[in-house]
């Protein structure tokens, strides 16, 4: 599987994902830097967690202004998966590549912690790793992950299968409508979610619940 | 315009700026003419308490801090230590007491600021950050205030900037009502090859600014931080830095991209006193004058004054020699990140510091005399006062379960999920153990099998009753707890937190505390690399307890041979290693005679430093010859502490039986020191468990099988059984409760 990962100031989840994509698809993916207006034909398009631009506007608006996000979003037209995890969630809400809105935490804190999520729709091309319903554990540090969208909108991705993860067993961690932890474009291609997969991939992490993710996309496009 | 240079140096203009009437008097000798406003402000920068160690220079100097794997001692931005196959740990802890008092988020965002930038300006990445926090009693109106923007301000700027915090302490005293204590660690990994220094090098060469513009902020920040408080501390909130997270992380990228180009001679951090510390260090160093042009600054304010710009203590700044070549290349790295780059001057071959401004020179000193020659004093100092033992037969009594809960409940044995729950515990996927361990275990990203232990520590209250002692116990209780990961400790960074040197008690805790770190890092062969001074913690009057908190940092071999405090499956046998025949013995300043009984009165513990290392070695032999699988140390509230820590970490009860004859409160919570819990997976009536026995037996190692684990409740001997749950319940309540959260 040939990836990229979209690089851009005040990300610092980059390396990890890095990391994940290395180890899990045995290849390092490339790399594509903020002013960048091309992306190279690759099978999936990463934005990474972190703080683009310090998060000093709203999280991911000044990101999702920047020239490779017109590149990102060309790719994603075309079908290119692309994948946004955290602040990368916040940046494609921003970019209109996902509905929806990203408020801060009900608690108003940070928060770092292990969640339980349940795939809710296990028949997209980044979750054919896990069976439906099926439980999971993984780690979310956010300070911005409640999940909010109108009525109208919720319905329709509720109603078309586009919540892909949701917080499980009583651990939104963040006061998100519907328990929402993860959506997919109508089109089934763009993947949002606060989570990090990524840190959860080896014994190291404690446990490996993450890695079906990247297995499935490497086995879909391998 | 001309901004004014001319200001009448007065005696008011000179108290003001800190300086004592014979300091002064050591500058008009010095350079043998009245100085000009921007040479009184560079000297004020230079020598305050916070830059130049005057009080605790002498004192600090009989610290041990030479060892095989030491690269680099203290001197330098942070130690650094080799940690083999060509790789280096570079670390370091500083206070930010001061400014997070005044303004808690800004004040400790700062600070967490300012310990990575020592780290990455020497080459490393940080890999680890930790804290160590004292607040006032939960009462005081400001308590709680202080403690949501402390933690806010360090999770706001860490969290950013992209590293994992893997340890840390929260105490509070209402010692600390008029001044908190922020002290913050970072650690980074580089290559031992490739570790860059201030000393500048070369004659003509330019001095480069990088990093975030210069603005008012922080101007004397350096001498605030060396002077007491008093009530009309509100007005000093100008002195505080604002943090730019963002803007460090673009730096860290742009310095390491930078280092790796080979385009750096020398680098230094602006830290405190900012332009004019970090000149002058660079040049002092390297045997050279510095000439400073201050219209080549990037300002972020109009009009600034060649005074302010010297004393602004503007964050995320770095001063760098730079071979001249690499120039254009530098640049472009710099520009790449949105940062800024200018040749602000260069070196000299005459050993003077200039400062030019608007075509002028407004200042013009010799540059080794700023820091040689800022004065050192050997402060009156009264050797403290020994506190009386506990009567023998001194044993107040409580219900041992009523007691224990009351305890796990207590301010400073709460669980402090509250607190790290706000930091990102797991960035760079690297951690091992998190907060609520005996340490933070990092691995070493790289390398498939070595890891990093950090553990932060001090018992101020031990500190207070005894320095010297408290002084020991906070080395042996850092080491024990890196021991207890199976970690071979490596080095220590000191941060000590006092009051006002000036009064000779206070000096006289000081020095005892200094002597017994010393003893301990001689005799665990701990040595020091790095460490920072705060004085004059100090509130009308009132002192801080003296808090020499130290910081270590281990290395694990293997980390698939590593322990946690939790227990690790039921069945298993419970030893303690290290305890005295009744497992416990001594009451004195323990926190279940201070919580339960209102007493603080008693000597701390004392540390026997060989018997700890004997045993700390055993115990680490025994993690890593995989035969313990859960180890925790026994520290404050004792021994029933420790065996509720480890039920709570792993959902696993246990059943303790105390041994006949003694007293079941000492045995319980006494605080006796060099002592660890070790299960291990042995049945205890099977040739194995009886070979591991005598084993010990043999090498005069104190051992005794004190019980099993099993079920989901802690039973400690006829005491009644207390379910984990509702250990749990009162253990992690108490921090959301005071701060208003709800528990989640």
């Amino acid at each position: 599987m040939k990836s990229a990962v979209v690089l851009l100031p005040g990300l610092n989840r980059d390396r990890d994902m890095i990391a994940a994509l290395t180890k899990i698809s045995g290849k390092p993916p490339l790399t594509v830097w903020q002013t960048d207006t091309e992306i190279p034909d690759v099978d999936l398009i990463v934005i990474p967690g972190g703080f683009s631009y310090g998060d000093y506007l709203r999280c991911g608006a000044i990101a999702a202004r920047m020239p490779v996000m017109r590149a990102v979003a060309e790719k994603a037209a075309r079908g290119t998966l692309v994948m946004g995890v955290c602040n990368g969630f916040q940046i494609l809400l921003e970019a209109g590549l996902l509905p929806g809105a990203l408020m801060r935490n009900a608690s108003l804190k940070f928060v770092c912690r292990e969640v339980k999520l349940e795939v809710a729709n296990a028949n997209t091309a980044f979750t054919r790793g896990y069976s439906p319903n099926q439980i999971i554990r993984c780690p979310v540090a956010h300070h911005d992950g409640n999940y909010f969208a109108d009525a109208e909108t919720l319905a329709r991705l509720e109603g078309e299968g586009q919540v892909v993860f949701r917080y499980a067993e009583g651990t939104n961690p963040n006061g998100s409508i519907n328990d929402i932890a993860g959506i997919v474009s109508e089109g089934g291609n763009v993947l949002g979610l606060m989570p990090h997969p990524e840190n959860l991939i080896e014994s190291a992490h404690g446990g490996t619940d993450g890695r079906a993710l990247f297995e499935g996309l490497v086995g879909k496009a391998a | 315009m001309n901004i004014r240079n001319d200001f009448p140096i007065t005696p008011e203009l000179v108290a003001s700026h800190g300086l004592k009437p014979d300091e002064y008097q050591r500058i008009l000798d010095l350079i043998e003419r009245e100085p000009t406003f921007t040479e009184l402000g560079i000297f004020s920068a230079m020598w305050n308490e916070h830059c130049s160690y005057k009080s605790s220079k002498k004192w600090l100097r009989t610290l041990p801090t030479k060892g095989p794997r030491i690269i680099q001692g203290p001197g330098e931005n942070a130690g650094v230590v080799d940690i083999g196959d060509g790789d280096c740990v570079v670390f370091k802890m500083e206070s930010h007491n001061h400014p997070s008092y005044i303004e808690p988020y800004q004040g400790a965002a700062t600070g967490v600021g300012g310990i990575l930038r020592d780290v990455f300006t020497m080459g490393a990445r940080p890999v680890a950050a930790m804290n160590a926090l004292r607040f006032g009693e939960p009462d005081h109106p400001k308590t709680r205030h202080l403690v949501a923007g402390v933690v806010a301000g360090i999770g706001g700027y860490g969290n950013s900037f992209g590293v994992p915090t893997v340890g840390g302490e929260v105490n509070f005293d209402a010692r600390y009502n008029g001044n908190c204590l922020v002290n913050a660690f970072a650690a980074g990994i580089a290559k031992t090859d490739a570790i860059f220094y201030s000393k500048a090098e070369g004659v003509g060469l330019p001095v480069v600014y990088l990093g975030a513009k210069t603005g008012r902020d922080g101007v004397g920040g350096a001498t605030m931080a060396s002077a007491e408080f008093d009530e009309k501390i509100e007005e000093k909130r100008p002195t505080v830095q604002v943090g730019d997270p963002f803007t460090e992380k673009c730096l860290l990228e742009a310095c390491l991209e930078l280092m790796a180009s080979g385009a750096v001679i020398a680098i230094q951090d602006m830290g405190a006193a900012g332009l004019t510390c970090s000149a002058v260090e660079m040049g002092a160093k390297g045997d050279l004058g510095i000439e400073l042009d201050l219209d080549k600054v990037p300002v972020r304010e109009e009009r600034m004054t060649a005074y302010e710009m010297m004393l602004s203590e503007s964050q995320e700044r770095m001063l760098m020699v730079l071979r001249p070549e690499k120039e254009a290349e530098a640049e472009a790295i710099f520009r790449k990140w949105g940062l800024d780059f200018a040749i602000v001057g260069r070196t000299t071959d005459d050993l003077r510091f200039r400062v030019l401004h608007q075509g002028k020179e407004v200042a013009n000193l010799p540059i080794k005399d700023l820091g040689d020659q800022a004065p050192e004093y050997d402060r009156p100092w009264v050797e403290p006062k020994a506190p009386a033992p506990l009567a023998d037969d001194d044993v107040p009594e409580a219900d041992t379960a009523d007691a224990l809960l009351a305890l796990l409940a207590s301010p400073d044995l709460s669980s402090r999920h509250w607190v790290w729950e706000q930091y990102d515990t797991l960035i760079q996927g690297n951690s091992l153990q998190i907060p609520g361990g005996d340490a933070g275990v990092v691995r070493v990203d790289g390398h498939p099998a070595k890891a990093l232990a950090f553990s932060s520590d001090v018992t101020p209250r031990y500190c207070e009753a005894d320095p010297f002692e408290g002084g020991k116990q906070a080395v042996a209780e850092c080491w024990r707890n890196l021991t207890a990961t199976g970690a071979e400790p490596l080095a220590v960074t000191d941060n000590l937190n006092f009051g006002n040197p000036e009064r000779p008690e206070i000096m006289g805790q000081f020095v005892k505390a200094i002597q017994g770190i010393g003893d301990a890092c001689r005799a665990l062969d701990f040595p020091i690399v790095s460490g920072n001074v705060s004085l004059y913690n100090e509130t009308n009057g009132q002192a801080i307890l003296p808090t020499p908190t130290i910081g270590g940092v281990g290395l694990i071999d293997d980390w698939s041979h590593m322990a946690r405090i939790r227990f690790a499956a039921e069945g298993e046998t419970i030893l303690i290693l290290g305890a005295p025949k009744s497992l416990g013995s001594h009451l004195g300043q323990s926190v279940y005679m201070r919580e339960i009984h209102g007493r603080t009165d008693g000597p701390p513990p004392p540390v026997d430093l060989v018997h700890e290392r004997k045993i700390g070695d055993y115990v680490r032999g025994l993690i890593r010859k995989g035969v313990a699988t859960a180890v925790h140390d026994c520290s404050d509230g004792g021994l029933a502490v420790a065996l509720a820590e480890m039920a709570m970490a792993s959902g696993i009860g246990a059943k303790i039986d105390l041994p006949a004859g003694e007293d079941v409160t000492r045995a319980l919570f006494g605080e006796d020191q060099g002592r660890y819990v070790v299960t291990v997976a042995l049945d205890p009536d099977s040739d194995e468990c009886k070979a591991l026995l005598e084993e010990q037996e043999k090498l005069g190692i104190p051992a005794s099988i004190i019980g099993r684990t099993g079920g989901r409740e802690l039973k400690l001997g006829q005491a009644r059984a207390i379910s984990i749950e509702d250990m749990k319940a009162a253990h992690e309540g108490w921090f959301p409760g005071y701060m208003g959260a709800e528990i989640g």
